[in-house]
């Protein structure tokens, strides 16, 4: 194949978006990362399935699974986000909607994380 | 602003259907569907650090037959966007492109995601004491 590519571009290796592939490879890391936190999430769910309250909050407060839940949330968040993304900027092609739409989607994905993970915290630290 | 109508590119609608179009569609939608599921897990969690009576609430939904299905749809949705993102992580580092081995690997996603749902539910099921 011929390279179309100027020798400066070459260089920066950022490609047509000025950003080169950060979107791209973020979205492989999160979704490396969540192979495993997602097998941790299900493996825990099928566990404690039926469980009561007192059940979930004994099984929520151990150090480790509070940090494992924090972590699942915040990396399949910002996969969500950056797939979302992709879907928007594929299917709305006005500039506006879509500057709009990834904004709700942004603050949405930011109260996801922020309430799941304060909703973790609170059980953690609580009494 | 005007939208000029230039001519499109073949689209979708003009291929014959295959199993790694499926697989390809169904990563985006499971994706997309995961993330009405995230939304249910925050009201999960929100609902335990709350207390007792709305978590019993929340759960009380959950286990109703509408609940069970969704649940049931959101475990499939998982276990196919899990089998097709490492297919595509296979496809990232070159591999599967050669059209047998990517045909039968889209394929293969979905016996995953089909029998996963299957043993996650029964295995559930079986925790509870139900079967």
């Amino acid at each position: 194949m011929t390279d179309m590519k100027t020798p400066l571009a070459k260089v920066h290796g950022l490609g047509s978006a000025k950003e080169g592939t950060h979107h791209w490879w973020v979205q492989r890391v999160t979704a490396v990362a969540n192979i495993p936190l997602v097998i941790f999430m299900v493996v825990s769910f099928v566990g404690n399935a039926g469980k009561g309250h007192a059940e979930w909050v004994a099984w929520l407060k151990q150090p480790l699974v509070s940090v494992l839940v924090i972590l699942f949330v915040a990396n399949f968040v910002y996969h969500m986000r950056l797939g979302l993304q992709v879907i928007v900027e594929d299917y709305v092609h006005d500039k506006g909607t879509k500057i709009a739409t990834m904004l709700m989607i942004t603050f949405a994905c930011v109260l996801i994380a922020a309430l799941s993970i304060f909703s973790v915290l609170r059980i953690a630290f609580g009494g | 602003m005007a939208q000029v109508k230039r001519p499109l590119s073949p689209h979708l609608q003009v291929y014959r259907w295959g199993w790694h179009m499926a697989a390809s569609i169904i990563n985006r939608a499971t994706g997309a569907a995961l993330a009405f599921g995230s939304i249910l897990l925050t009201w999960w969690l929100v609902a335990m650090a709350t207390g007792h009576d709305y978590f019993d609430t929340v759960q009380g939904y959950a286990g109703s037959i509408i609940g069970r299905v969704v649940l049931f749809g959101i475990t499939f949705a998982l276990m196919q966007h899990l089998a097709g993102g490492i297919r595509h992580l296979l496809m990232d580092m070159g591999k599967l492109y050669e059209l047998k081995a990517n045909t039968s690997s889209a394929r293969l996603t979905f016996v995953f995601s089909i029998v996963m749902t299957i043993v996650i539910w029964v295995a559930a099921y079986k925790v509870m004491g139900v079967m």
